[in-house]
């Protein structure tokens, strides 16, 4: 009788994680106005379709957090209620609240209730007291202080001793017509109810049409149904008689009533806790007579009294899902180049089983027909891990909702190039760095309204966030219209902790350079958002880690602008392979600006140890890698040797090698698996003849080739 | 390779909790034994790509199997005069246990010989060594056809500082 459902909850809440963006992006929208129906629409949709799941999956808490979240929002759809600040932010707060429940829910943990309580305490406030003829004020003076805080537990708790005196339960179901279509079958749930305790059921037949007109497939009927407890079952918890109903949920309307005794049934019928209700009709308690007024607020999920706001606390989710979701697409075209490298591969053995020179053609064909599709495979792959940055930067909106309310700035946020496409592994790793920089810009670049206006700028500060491909790389940049960073500031503070000595003459690039340096914060007060001085340093590091960089250039009074170039994928780069004595080594192709033949007359020397190339109308050093790496030479003659031009952190220089070979795309392999990073390599890959081939690290070699003292003189070239 | 066929060794070690197989090697004369367990495969000596600016005992890496392994020359590490690699030279690729991680790493040996059980108490404390080879790498002695055979403790010899340490970079 029982399926498993553990095998689908994750994908639930995998789905329900996208539901919830979606709940969020769509909050916000129309926090800032720019939304129209159909985005209201579909964050209904989205709280709809996650109460329904959780409610499938037994995870009770979700399901009745968001019941009263759709409530809210159905009235908000309806153009019953206006959509007001307060109503968004506790809406966002909500869909906090449901994230931190997910995670709950993914580490099969109990929720923390207490945060949920206290958010849900807030919606309920806020469904009762706008509509006023509907509802009557339930904020109850009477009821007990302690219940705002009471855990689910002793809610339960309390309406089990509640019901104790009462004799059973007044269920009204009226399915809609359509019912029957879903596969619910009445007759089974009477049958469940019945188990339960003493049943009686009156049917409605005043709804039938006449024999000729039924529809077999309707149901027209409508059930009064008293169940009373009976003395060897005991009390019947209330949930257990929704729990029957939950399928039907939304295909009926449904009501269950205490029944406090039999003979002022009729009165009792106006109090009325509507549970589960379908979309259209009012979901707003209805509470009538003094008297039971108590009850109904410890029976219904909805009513329950205002809350003061306390602190919230952040949580941060730490579950990062291992899966990813692809797009049909990519899946088709893979299945598609699959199908082909199977043609060709069956073509190829076809030709090997009776060979002849004669088709010796075709078999080049044959191999340069395969090669092109091992290529196609090879990209199509890659795509497949390739992500819309949209996935790092959706967070954003909300960020700088939250963060600008609390700091009273107004800020403006715009993205552009969302679609740019990222590896995951890149993705994940650099969200973080992003948040920190966006983080910032909101605290140190934009400054308060009164300041921005007192300097001829609109009130309203912008941050641009932009995202595009440049080469192998994409760049990221992050852009805000604030104060830009305080030169002389920085300057005093490096000098204070003795990283710059007062005499330097820096350039201003250095100056602002010096932000990236650990625990180095010029704010004037510690905030919770930022200042601490942990950060930047970090910040750099980490997208140093992925073989990118950060800039910022900034002008005072105007603003700041970070600027973070990443190699879009980390597996595999475009290599040309070099020669240096018999060693191959892989210098990536995107560090390479030219190669050329050396011109011995434009060799100069530097004290007769640094040799410079006069190239065009710029003068770069020259790195002999045979001597950085100590290899054996195939010859130490300038005029024999190539010039490859490279441009890494520290600049331009030429690497002087013995040899080009070709160009070809390797798969990056690490050297720290099974051994250690080491200077200015940044990995190895397997060449086509199986054997290992070290790739350079551009920058690292550089910096490597300053430490080196050159062993000889080159004063004679 | 021709070794392979001979490492067949005793199964009673492995219902015998009080020994285990140990792989000897012989290395300039002398006979080591390393847990065999440890051993992911033996092959033959092949070219290997040299590594810049790293310790000249650290010979080089190689591909297996799209896994790039560093390879160590024990004569080498051990400043024991060096042989031109020939036919009998052999490479044990073996699994060393790090703090951090565990590390595929090969060992160049002159040869390998045999597998042979030896019970925990058969394997004596090493006395103080002098020379290259430091007490710390040697986990013990036995003997075996009354020969002596040094019990290698390859865990702490290549995880030792000198292959994580810039330091000791040559």
């Amino acid at each position: 009788m029982t399926i498993d459902l553990s095998q689908f909850k994750q994908t639930f809440i995998e789905e329900s994680d996208e539901g919830l963006d979606v709940l969020e992006s769509g909050l916000l929208a129309l926090d800032s106005g720019s939304a129209d129906d159909e985005v209201i629409h579909a964050v209904f949709r989205a709280a709809h379709s996650i109460k329904g799941g959780a409610g499938t999956f037994g995870l009770n808490e979700i399901a009745g957090f968001t019941h009263v979240m759709e409530t809210l929002l159905d009235e908000m759809r309806d153009g019953r209620r206006a959509i007001s600040k307060q109503g968004i932010n506790i809406l966002l707060n909500s869909v906090d609240v449901l994230r931190e429940l997910m995670d709950a829910a993914r580490d099969d943990v109990p929720p923390e209730m207490s945060r949920a309580n206290e958010v849900k305490g807030q919606l309920d406030a806020l469904l009762a007291n706008s509509e006023d003829d509907q509802t009557q004020k339930t904020e109850e003076p009477e009821s007990p202080a302690g219940d705002q805080t009471d855990s689910e537990d002793s809610f339960s708790e309390k309406f089990s001793e509640q019901f104790s005196q009462q004799k059973g339960w007044l269920i009204r179901f009226h399915p809609h017509q359509h019912m029957l279509r879903t596969g619910n079958d009445t007759v089974r749930m009477f049958k469940e109810l019945a188990s339960l305790g003493d049943m009686e059921n009156t049917a409605d037949i005043s709804q039938l049409p006449e024999f000729s007109l039924i529809d077999p497939e309707l149901s027209y009927l409508s059930w009064e149904i008293i169940l009373k407890n009976n003395e060897t079952q005991g009390v019947i918890e209330k949930t257990v008689i929704e729990e029957i109903f939950e399928w039907v949920d939304d295909d009926c309307d449904l009501s269950i009533e205490p029944l406090i005794s039999p003979s002022n049934e009729e009165s009792s019928a106006d109090i009325v806790a509507e549970v589960s209700v379908s979309p259209s009709i009012d979901t707003i308690a209805e509470v009538t007579p003094a008297d039971t007024i108590e009850t109904t607020n410890n029976v219904t999920p909805i009513a329950s009294p205002p809350e003061e706001k306390t602190t919230q606390k952040k949580k941060k989710s730490s579950t990062e899902g291992g899966s990813i979701r692809v797009g049909t697409d990519k899946v088709d075209s893979l299945i598609n180049m699959v199908g082909e490298l199977v043609i060709t591969q069956s073509m190829l053995s076809q030709m090997g089983d009776e060979f002849s020179m004669d088709k010796l053609e075709d078999l080049r064909e044959g191999l340069a027909q395969l090669e092109r599709n091992t290529r196609e495979l090879q990209e199509s792959v890659m795509r497949i891990r390739m992500l819309p940055i949209s996935f790092s930067f959706q967070r954003f909106p909300r960020l700088v909702h939250d963060l600008s309310q609390k700091m009273d700035k107004k800020i403006e946020l715009k993205m552009t190039g969302e679609q740019t496409e990222l590896d995951k592994t890149v993705m994940e790793k650099i969200g973080d760095p992003l948040v920190h920089l966006v983080r910032n810009s909101l605290d140190h670049g934009i400054e308060s309204p009164e300041v921005r206006v007192a300097a001829g700028k609109s009130e309203v500060g912008t941050i641009n966030l932009n995202a595009y491909h440049q080469g192998g790389f994409i760049i990221i940049e992050i852009i805000d219209d604030g104060a830009g960073l305080p030169k002389d500031k920085l300057l005093a503070k490096a000098i204070e902790k003795g990283l710059v000595s007062p005499n330097d003459n820096l350039p201003d690039e250095k100056i602002y350079d010096l932000i990236f340096h650990p625990g180095f914060s010029t704010a004037e007060q510690v905030t919770d958002v930022s200042g601490r001085g942990v950060g930047m340093d970090v910040v750099r590091k980490n997208i140093k880690e992925l073989g990118g960089n950060v800039d910022v250039t900034t002008e005072q009074g105007k603003g700041t602008k970070f600027t973070i170039r990443l190699p879009l994928t980390l597996a595999i780069l475009d290599g040309q392979l070099i020669r240096v004595g018999s060693e191959t080594y892989i210098i990536p192709l995107v560090s390479i600006i030219e190669s050329l033949e050396i011109q011995t007359e434009n060799v100069n020397s530097i004290a007769g140890t640094t040799e410079v190339y006069k190239m065009r109308d710029e003068y770069i050093p020259l790195v002999r890698l045979y001597e950085v790496f100590d290899v054996q030479p195939e010859t130490t003659r300038l005029q024999d040797c190539l010039l490859v031009v490279v441009e890494g952190d520290g600049g331009k220089a030429g690497i002087l090698v013995d040899d080009l070979l070709s160009q070809q795309q390797v798969v990056i392999k690490s050297l720290e698996t099974n051994y250690k990073r080491l200077e200015g390599i940044s990995g190895a890959t397997i060449l086509g003849d199986g054997t290992v081939a070290l790739i350079l690290d551009v920058s690292g070699l550089l910096s490597l080739a300053k430490k080196i003292e050159p062993v000889k003189s080159y004063a004679n070239g | 390779m021709s070794n392979i066929q001979d490492i067949v060794g005793d199964l009673d070690a492995l219902t015998d909790d009080n020994a285990d197989q140990y792989l000897t090697f012989i290395l300039a004369g002398e006979e080591y034994a390393i847990d065999i367990l440890r051993v992911q495969e033996i092959k033959g000596w092949d070219k290997v790509t040299t590594l810049p600016r790293t310790p000249d005992y650290l010979q080089g890496v190689i591909n297996l199997r799209g896994t790039i392994v560093p390879i160590i020359d024990l004569r080498k590490r051990f400043n024991m005069p060096t042989i031109v690699y020939g036919p009998t030279t052999v490479v044990i690729v073996l699994k060393v246990l790090g703090e951090e991680h565990d590390r595929i790493m090969g060992i160049i040996v002159d040869g390998v010989s045999d597998v042979h059980n030896l019970k925990h108490e058969s394997i004596k404390p090493a006395p103080e060594i002098k020379g290259s080879i430091d007490s710390r790498f040697v986990s013990g002695l036995t003997t075996i056809d009354n020969k002596m055979v040094v019990v290698m403790d390859i865990d702490t010899l290549l995880n030792s500082s000198d292959l994580s340490v810039e330091d000791n970079v040559a």
